[in-house]
């Protein structure tokens, strides 16, 4: 697997801008602070992965780049357009060069394979059938699916699906895939197909990869950059191996699964004895 | 007695809110009708799976109907040796008020239903989702083609639900139970008015409860809480609020068209 | 696409079938006929009480509808109710001594028109007056006189000699 050689640290001279900005990102979900104040920079042509415990708020972030909600305050670029700032119709165009992976596959059901992956080129193109064929089956044999092109959405391993709504997702050679926790319930074989794919579209094809997810092994092994979310904010970013050199506790525990630590093993509680002797006594 | 009165003025408000989101659903999805235009094919697909899948229900739920409104109306004429008037009986009843109103009722529980939990569920798996960031607008190619469809058909299953019902009624009352043919035809001819009965009671009726049902159906779904129990609740919602709102309509209709 | 095309099919049956309902509905079930062009002349009727008689009420001879009651005015000189008449172009020899009475068809039935044909030669036209009228017998003036005649005893209502 290619790797980069220089690791990617701060201190290095500015690159071409970076695909998506994100400077004072806040959202709220009712009183909760999903994001405080949070800068992000996702790099062209690299693979930057955000990680961090569930419930962080990976896939609302990725929502918010997506425009399908809008920041409470701060600002979201996508090379170089204000996502939420932009008209109905400037945001479809814009969406036309992104493309997000769900985490279900999110194929549609009433339609086979074939037809899923020809939907965006179908709607958006006016490309003959017989170019969409052609290009469908390029697709589907990027990811190894070309036998599997007449089978129905309910006839796939969730594996295939996910390679199916891969090839969807790259029909319109898109210049950024979003991928929502790719690996998350996923055999360690399927695992493996798709840490590969994930990798060689992205160089192959010149693409800038956003994955979001917790399975840290795996990501950490294809990612050029990564950033760790929690509680809002961001606690650290960097190459792979910066963060392995880190310092931060949080950061260990999370990166090496351990399973106490900054993060407590136990839920906010009473003291043990109290608890258990309420059991005799009355409260006061 | 506050706790009672403080409720009731959240559910109120929660209501309201709803039928706002609801409006301007409604009008986003109307704004999306010259792009549907483009593709008829979605809408005929739909106008299959709640249109032609309805008939079996419709047809058969007319037949009985009509033969149980010849059996009453005759049962209660008979006393007053007026049993040449059962044709316009069972016609107007059929024309005014039950085959549009029971026409609607079984397209909620049957198509309406079906429609809610088929979007919520497209919800539920990130479809939709998927297809708003493929830069594909549901409204245009889910949510229009739906209702359009179903304002199509309402009119149509309510008229087949009439007509079925009347002839439901025909076999009964003649065939079984000796009613004077000519009488059953003629006296429902000279009674029941082309333009007061059937386009004010099937035809006007059936389109504005085929807003009211399509336009409930598609928006429940739409607004379903994206969960197995949120599609469920969803769904129920979809039938016990059409059922309602088109018996409430039904009223202020008749009172508008058939009242004296 | 041919699971398309089976589609299409089905759905144009569906819609085929309901305006073939539709039409029923219209032929069979309605008054359509009625709403053809009026060519019938017109006749007028003044009555003292036409009880129930409504607009569109049907106009007989011998049991036989020859036309419709078209207008119900009321004459506010000599308080009579001015019945039109359209009677249809066909039956154009109505002597122009007929009577009209206002009916009830059946007990529970609606009031309509019935004419008795007169002697005369000379026969209504457009505009034509029946002079002759029978007004509707209204229930409850008549169960009123019969309880006055019951009431005033055994008072034999008239001495003819």
């Amino acid at each position: 697997m290619p790797m980069p050689n220089t690791p990617f640290s701060r201190s290095d001279p500015p690159d071409p801008p970076p695909l998506i900005t994100v400077r004072g990102l806040t959202f709220y979900r009712g009183d909760r602070a999903i994001f405080r104040d949070v800068d992000l920079d996702i790099q062209r042509g690299k693979v930057t992965a955000i990680m961090g415990p569930s419930g962080a708020g990976k896939t609302t972030l990725l929502r918010l780049i997506g425009g399908q909600i809008r920041p409470h305050a701060g600002r979201i670029e996508v090379d170089g357009a204000c996502v939420h700032e932009l008209g109905r119709r400037e945001l479809y165009q814009l969406r036309k060069r992104m493309s997000m992976l769900f985490q279900s596959g999110a194929l549609f059901t009433d339609l086979s394979v074939f037809d899923n992956v020809a939907f965006p080129l179908r709607e958006h193109t006016r490309l003959s059938e017989a170019l969409i064929r052609i290009l469908v089956l390029m697709k589907l044999e990027a990811v190894g699916l070309r036998g599997a092109r007449d089978l129905m959405p309910s006839e796939l391993s969730g594996g295939m699906a996910r390679r199916a709504a891969l090839a969807r997702s790259i029909a319109l050679d898109p210049m950024m895939i979003m991928y929502d926790e790719p690996f998350s319930g996923q055999d360690p074989i399927t695992m493996g197909v798709l840490i590969k794919l994930i990798r060689t579209l992205n160089d192959a094809l010149g693409l800038t990869s956003i994955i979001v997810s917790h399975d840290v092994k795996e990501t950490a092994s294809i990612a050029d950059y990564i950033y760790l979310l929690s509680e809002g904010s961001i606690v650290d970013h960097g190459s792979p191996q910066a963060l392995e050199r880190s310092r931060s506790a949080w950061v260990e525990q999370f990166l090496h699964a351990l399973p106490d630590g900054p993060m407590s093993f136990h839920y906010p509680a009473a003291a043990y004895a109290q608890d258990l002797s309420l059991a005799q006594e009355p409260s006061p | 007695m506050i706790d009672g009165l403080r409720r009731l003025g959240r559910s109120t408000l929660f209501w309201l809110n709803r039928l706002g989101r609801a409006t301007l659903f409604l009008l986003r999805l109307l704004s999306a009708l010259p792009t549907l235009a483009k593709r008829p094919g979605l809408a005929i697909r739909q106008l299959y799976s709640v249109g032609v899948l309805s008939l079996p229900i419709i047809a058969m739920s007319g037949l009985f109907v009509g033969m149980v409104l010849g059996l009453q109306g005759y049962a209660n004429l008979v006393d007053f040796g007026a049993t040449s008037s059962l044709g316009r009986v069972v016609a107007l009843s059929l024309a005014r008020e039950l085959g549009p109103v029971l026409a609607a009722l079984l397209y909620a529980a049957r198509a309406g239903s079906a429609l809610t939990a088929e979007i919520g569920l497209m919800k539920a798996t990130e479809q939709l989702s998927a297809m708003q960031m493929m830069a594909v607008d549901p409204f245009a190619r889910v949510y229009a083609p739906r209702f359009v469809a179903g304002i199509i058909a309402m009119p149509l299953l309510a008229g087949i639900f009439t007509a079925v019902g009347i002839l439901g009624g025909y076999f009964v009352a003649v065939q079984q139970l000796g009613v004077d043919s000519g009488a059953f035809w003629s006296q429902m001819q000279s009674t029941v008015k082309l333009f007061d009965d059937v386009i004010n009671g099937v035809v006007i009726k059936s389109v504005v409860f085929g807003w009211v049902a399509n336009w409930i159906a598609v928006f429940e779904g739409y607004d379903a809480i994206p969960t197995s129990e949120g599609i469920s609740l969803a769904t129920t919602r979809t039938v016990v609020n059409t059922s309602l709102v088109v018996l409430a309509v039904d009223f202020v209709l008749t009172a508008l068209f058939f009242g004296v | 696409m041919g699971a398309f095309k089976k589609m299409e099919l089905a759905v144009g049956v569906f819609v085929a079938l309901g305006l073939a309902a539709f039409f029923m509905l219209a032929m069979k079930v309605s008054n359509i006929a009625e709403l053809g062009e009026d060519k019938g002349y017109k006749v007028t009727a003044r009555f003292e009480n036409i009880g129930g008689l409504k607009v569109r009420a049907p106009v007989t001879l011998a049991g036989v509808r020859i036309g419709r009651v078209v207008g119900i005015g009321l004459d506010t000189h000599t308080y009579e109710a001015v019945v039109t008449l359209s009677i249809e172009p066909r039956y154009d020899r109505l002597p122009t001594d007929s009577s009209a009475s206002i009916l009830t068809s059946g007990v529970l039935g609606e009031q309509y028109v019935g004419l008795e044909p007169g002697g005369m030669d000379e026969y209504l036209k457009n505009g034509g007056a029946l002079k002759l009228t029978q007004s509707a017998l209204v229930l409850e003036k008549l169960i009123g006189h019969m309880l006055t005649n019951a009431v005033s005893g055994d008072n034999p209502p008239a001495k003819t000699p």
